[in-house]
């Protein structure tokens, strides 16, 4: 029952000028070189060989492109106290089962107060959104001290749990439940006799799946991008994202091996969104705010 | 009399009707019992504790004391650098909250009416930065201090400057670079938002608009548009605002911590400074809770200037 976006071919455009055309172009094109160069800019770094990454004066585009700074990450990366492979796993540990705990435990709390009307709710879901205005930095300092009291420092807890309970995930799949789950569908199952729990994973779940993608992105693209923790002290538990950033601090020698790590820790969110933009859009499509 | 006891009875059976409510729906409690438990545990409980904690003298090894609103007195009379931070910090988010919110808008318009394949490209050029994780780090390659920085090299190149400039180490340069890096990353979910917002507009609307005369793509985009996407509007606002106030991690990345002179000391820096580091839970717990009330005043402010759009 999920509402299609429109995808309009606008030919017959109104109240269009030519000038204004033109002068949209060439804002849209500057912007797009200010968004776009970096980013290539790094590709390039990562390509150079040694000469070229210290010439002058020093070029944008590379000459003789190699993968040779690849290589190097991949023997910097063997040379690890810790193996590479350690760091790796914690990445992906972590965001897979911060993920899917974060796409169980909100769509459940984001059904019930969508499609469920109980007292406090409302009051409940408020709090959620509310809590989008501030930043988390604002909480680091006290959560520490939580994360102490519950013997969390320094496990792999610390980094998972919070992360099932975002609010803009919550916040997201709540509004897009909301748009997008006939209430006539769910009360023709509980007439059916069907459990509130079993409407939600048989007949809500499957359509919101925008929704779950969306969620499901954001929740990997930051515990994916999780560098240093002030919860993790030991080496071993480390994420992938702080390693990396410690070939930079091995100085100017490794400049070309720190713009190839770049560009794997870049590829990998690109290529997710890439696959489930339209899914992400649609999502976005229910994001708005009433009051 | 018996109007009192008429509103007493009421009173009870309301509550009697919450009570039943409650207990019909108690598998809704169950469904939000999880992720409420975490959500309050990191943080309703986190904002609460620090208000609490911002009044005492609590440093993780002795005994609190309280002290009332000392952290507060000694933040905004007897600390130079906190005084410095809030001045950055506005600054910072002044410039960085509406230039990437307008910024957001202006590209997700432009680009509405461009056909859904090249737009998907589009899309994808604008939020990228802000979706890859560290790569801002390039900025510091581009700018480095050396005659291999991009900048530089073609600054010294063409002669426009003779020696280096250390962009990241002068306090007159650190500060509109760290801006124009978080605007680099700023295109985030509030972009998404407005391109959803305006793909979801009737076309029906702007050919009503054409008859009631309106003129040109401006006055449609004042009278029809915008009011038409208001719920995202407000959504966006509150996303660009957030992350206007969260870009701490950037600067010191690129500037080091502290930046040079203090030129790009943030609040949160602040925070980090004597939570993390000097362990003042009780002086850094004041800090966060202006933050949070700077935060919170923002988005209350910009709701109100919203609400005007179209009018």
């Amino acid at each position: 029952m999920a509402k299609k976006l429109r995808t309009r071919k606008h030919k017959v455009v109104l109240n269009r000028s030519a000038g204004g055309d033109a002068g949209i172009t060439i804002v849209l094109a500057l912007l797009g070189a200010f968004m776009f160069l970096p980013m290539i800019y790094v590709v390039m770094q990562s390509l150079k060989p040694l000469d070229e990454l210290w010439m002058f004066p020093p070029r944008f585009f590379v000459r003789n492109p190699t993968f040779k700074n690849y290589r190097d990450l991949f023997m910097l990366m063997n040379t690890s106290w810790v193996p590479f492979s350690r760091y790796i796993f914690n990445t992906v540990f972590t965001s897979v089962v911060g993920t899917v705990g974060n796409l169980f435990f909100s769509s459940l709390a984001a059904y019930a107060m969508a499609k469920i009307k109980f007292p406090g709710g409302q009051l409940m879901f408020r709090t959620v959104r509310t809590s989008l205005m501030f930043h988390s930095t604002v909480t680091a300092v006290t959560s520490f001290i939580i994360m102490s009291a519950l013997n969390w420092i320094d496990t792999y807890w610390a980094i998972i749990v919070p992360a099932w309970a975002t609010s803009l995930g919550l916040y997201l799949m709540k509004q897009f439940m909301e748009t997008n789950v006939s209430d006539a569908v769910l009360e023709s199952a509980r007439l059916d006799g069907a459990s509130e729990l079993r409407t939600f994973w048989v007949i809500a779940m499957p359509m919101v799946k925008p929704a779950w993608l969306t969620l499901i992105i954001y929740s990997f693209q930051d515990l994916w991008n999780k560098g240093s923790s002030i919860y993790i002290h030991s080496e071993q538990l480390k994420s992938f994202n702080y390693a990396i950033g410690q070939i930079m601090a091995g100085g100017i020698k490794r400049a070309g091996a720190h713009a190839a790590s770049m560009v794997i820790m870049m590829l990998v969110p690109i290529l997710v969104f890439v696959i489930s933009q339209s899914n992400i859009i649609e999502t976005m499509g229910s994001s708005g705010m009433k009051d | 009399m018996s109007k009192k006891k008429a509103v007493i009875r009421s009173d009870m059976s309301r509550a009697q009707w919450t009570w039943n409510e409650m207990k019909k729906h108690k598998v809704a409690y169950a469904m939000v019992a999880p992720y409420m438990l975490i959500f309050t545990l990191f943080t309703v409980v986190p904002v609460l504790l620090s208000m609490v904690i911002s009044l005492t003298n609590f440093n993780l090894l002795e005994v609190p004391d309280f002290v009332f609103l000392d952290n507060y007195i000694r933040l905004f009379l007897d600390d130079d650098i906190f005084i410095i931070a809030c001045k950055n910090t506005l600054i910072f988010a002044i410039i960085v909250g509406p230039v990437s919110y307008l910024m957001s808008l202006m590209v997700a318009w432009f680009i509405n009416e461009l056909p859904p394949k090249i737009r998907a490209v589009v899309t994808l050029i604008f939020y990228a930065p802000s979706i890859s994780g560290q790569v801002y780090l390039i900025w510091g390659t581009l700018f480095s201090g050396d005659s291999y920085g991009w900048v530089n090299g073609i600054l010294l190149d063409l002669g426009i400057i003779t020696s280096e400039i250390q962009f990241f180490q002068d306090a007159k340069y650190v500060m509109p670079l760290c801006i124009v890096v978080a605007l680099w990353t700023s295109l985030g979910t509030s972009f998404l938002s407005f391109i959803a917002g305006l793909q979801g507009i009737d076309r029906s609307m702007y050919e009503a608009g054409a008859v009631d005369g309106v003129r040109n793509r401006w006055q449609e985009l004042w009278f029809i548009t915008l009011p038409s996407m208001k719920p995202q509007l407000m959504f966006g606002a509150v996303m660009a605002i957030t992350s206007a106030f969260g870009f701490g991690g950037v600067v010191t990345a690129l500037c080091g911590f502290p930046s040079v002179d203090y030129a790009a000391h943030t609040i949160m820096h602040h925070l980090d400074d004597y939570g993390g580091m000097r362990f003042e839970v009780g002086y850094s717990s004041s800090i966060a809770v202006v933050l949070f009330a700077i935060m919170i005043g923002a988005n209350m402010l910009v709701k109100k200037v919203l609400s005007k759009v179209g009018q």
